[in-house]
């Protein structure tokens, strides 16, 4: 009896089974860099070595961070990472399509049973789909690409279960920002978190996809959710060729390092308050709050499911005045689907500045930094000190129905009596 | 031995040891931001051979190396907490800087001189007259953290591939 973790990473490792805690070495699957991490900050040192890419075709290159690029070092790395791409002969070159947690699995890279390294912390995102998928440094990633091997600690498994299902007007963000203020931002102990039951099967590959993401914020290595017919069937419209075969689950009864269960029904909108996710607590904590800015982005925050859920709260609402709403869709896909279904037209209808797709204020590199006291109410992952701006400005992090919502009023607000009404 | 602690809480994040907006700035200037947000004067009073010692969790966050890099740029020589975050340790031991999980912090005061036997797991303060026990770092790791980080380490590796190679044709 194993779990999910220990299959995927025994398969990696040419072995019958692995325990935790044991050290091992695994091929990797796949890699993945952005702008950031990627070629700019590898180039140089396999060049020091006289290496090459292990394997071009396992080695995805988004371009997310320094985009669009704001000034003449941003033009410049982005221009670098074409260049370097071209020349090592990268095939899955993304540029300007997305950030890269949200591109990858949208273009088929990720399948169950895979694992894959990325060079960002978000990138346990991928285990959404039943991959094991964690974030390394650069120069690990060159450790990679020169020996195609990363060494690991099998991992423990943390099963995060949620029974019954989330109501409406609660997310997966919801459930993410109350497991950081419940178990802490070291909750995960490096392990493993698989999510499972009821409610997390009922869900949407896209929520799947916040939940994994933000494993992150609980410290764990990775973040699960066993692969079942809605991931096959999200696969199969990406054009995803097959994983490695094998039936992805964690046995019943496997041991498992510590076992949660939450009541999906019984949980209400959260907002984590400055400058930690574990800072969380339902929205009438923070309620009445004023805001300036309400931000819609990110690889966790401004995928379509996100921006479909901004666009129930604003369909025929307006942003409070004097209050900015910015939106910056996480992929192009997403954005074409939102703008062809009206979603995108609900947003801007209701007063939202749509700024370019990449990953925006979330990781604070770019033009669109908050001011010093500015208080924002966002859509991300993290909240911590001067990330998305000033040291002295705050965010309040709360799921996309909330940000939403909190626009509307001009303060931060239940996202739940405006869908009552709406309805 | 002139090391001195530099002590922080618990919760450290890498976007406060390297922030975002300095990210495409040369290392040596972006350590100048080091850590600034929660103690202004770390990067202009650090000293070669210092020691950070941290709380709970050190390092949460991105996976951006230039956090531990900026760290190193510093002078810092290792780094003590009662935990860290993952990805920050693997970081900060392939980049040769010694990360070492320290259970009990209380009793080292900021600015306290220092002394770190790695291998031992030891951390001695004379003035306190204490002695504290930290984990030693894997075998493997230490090895690779003693050639100064993965780079170096894969250079020796590749260097020695190369000479094997040689002698067997």
């Amino acid at each position: 009896m194993h779990t999910l973790a220990q299959k995927i990473i025994a398969r990696a490792a040419g072995r019958e089974t692995v325990q935790p805690g044991e050290i091992v070495t695994c091929r990797v699957d796949l890699a993945m860099s952005h702008d950031s991490s990627g070629p700019r900050r590898v180039a140089p040192m396999l060049d020091s070595l006289g290496a090459k890419v292990w394997d071009p075709d396992r080695y995805v290159i988004v371009t997310d961070h320094y985009v669009p690029a704001e000034d003449k070092d941003s033009q410049q790395i982005l221009r670098f990472t074409r260049d370097w791409v071209r020349d090592a002969g990268i095939r899955h070159f993304h540029d300007e399509e997305g950030i890269c947690h949200v591109v990858l699995p949208e273009r088929g890279h990720v399948r169950p049973g895979m694992l894959i390294v990325g060079g960002d912390s978000h990138s346990s995102t991928g285990g959404a789909f039943g991959a094991y998928m964690f974030g390394i440094g650069a120069t690990e990633m060159l450790g990679v690409l020169v020996t195609g091997e990363i060494w690991l600690k099998v991992p423990g498994t943390i099963l995060i279960e949620w029974m019954g299902r989330f109501p409406d007007g609660v997310s997966a963000k919801d459930a993410m920002l109350f497991l950081c203020g419940k178990l802490g931002m070291d909750g995960g102990q490096y392990q493993a978190v698989e999510f499972a039951g009821e409610a997390v099967a009922a869900l949407e590959m896209q929520e799947r996809m916040t939940l994994a993401n933000m494993a992150a914020e609980l410290g764990a290595q990775a973040g699960l959710v066993a692969p079942d017919a809605t991931t096959r069937a999200w696969l199969h419209a990406a054009g995803a060729a097959d994983g490695p075969d094998a039936d992805w689950h964690t046995d019943p009864g496997a041991p498992l390092l510590a076992h949660h269960a939450f009541h999906a029904s019984a949980l209400a909108p959260q907002v984590a308050a400055p400058h930690s996710p574990a800072n969380a607590g339902p929205v009438e904590g923070a309620s009445g709050q004023e805001i300036d800015t309400a931000y819609i982005g990110a690889c966790t925050g401004a995928k379509l499911a996100d921006l479909r859920m901004a666009a129930r709260i604003l369909r025929g609402r307006r942003v409070a005045a004097g209050k900015r709403l910015l939106v910056a869709p996480a992929s192009l896909r997403d954005q074409q689907a939102a703008q062809s279904e009206g979603t995108l037209h609900a947003l801007a209808d209701a007063g939202a500045q749509i700024l370019p797709i990449g990953c925006g204020a979330c990781a604070g590199y770019g033009q669109f930094r908050f001011a010093d006291g500015e208080r924002v109410i966002s859509s991300t992952a993290r909240n911590f000190k001067g990330r998305m701006g000033a040291d002295s400005s705050q965010v309040w992090l709360a799921s996309p129905y909330t940000v939403a919502a909190s626009a509307v009023a001009g303060r931060i607000t239940d996202p739940r009596p405006l869908l009552e009404e709406s309805r | 031995m002139s090391a001195r602690v530099w002590k922080f809480g618990d919760g450290v994040d890498t976007d406060v040891m390297a922030p975002g907006q300095y990210m495409k700035l040369p290392i040596a200037e972006l350590a100048m931001h080091c850590l600034e947000a929660v103690r202004p004067d770390f990067a202009g009073g650090v000293c070669e051979g210092d020691i950070l010692v941290a709380g709970r969790n050190f390092g949460i966050g991105s996976s951006r190396e230039q956090a531990p890099q900026a760290l190193k740029a510093l002078g810092i020589r290792a780094v003590l907490a009662q935990s860290f975050g993952g990805i920050f340790y693997r970081n900060a031991l392939n980049l040769g800087l010694m990360a070492l999980v320290c259970p009990d912090i209380g009793g080292i005061p900021d600015g306290a001189a220092i002394a770190v036997d790695p291998v031992a797991g030891r951390i001695l303060l004379p003035q306190q007259g204490l002695t504290l026990p930290c984990e030693p770092i894997p075998g493997f790791l230490m090895a690779m953290v003693e050639d100064g980080g993965l780079l170096p380490h894969l250079k020796k590796q590749l260097a020695q591939q190369q000479k094997d190679k040689e002698k067997t044709e």
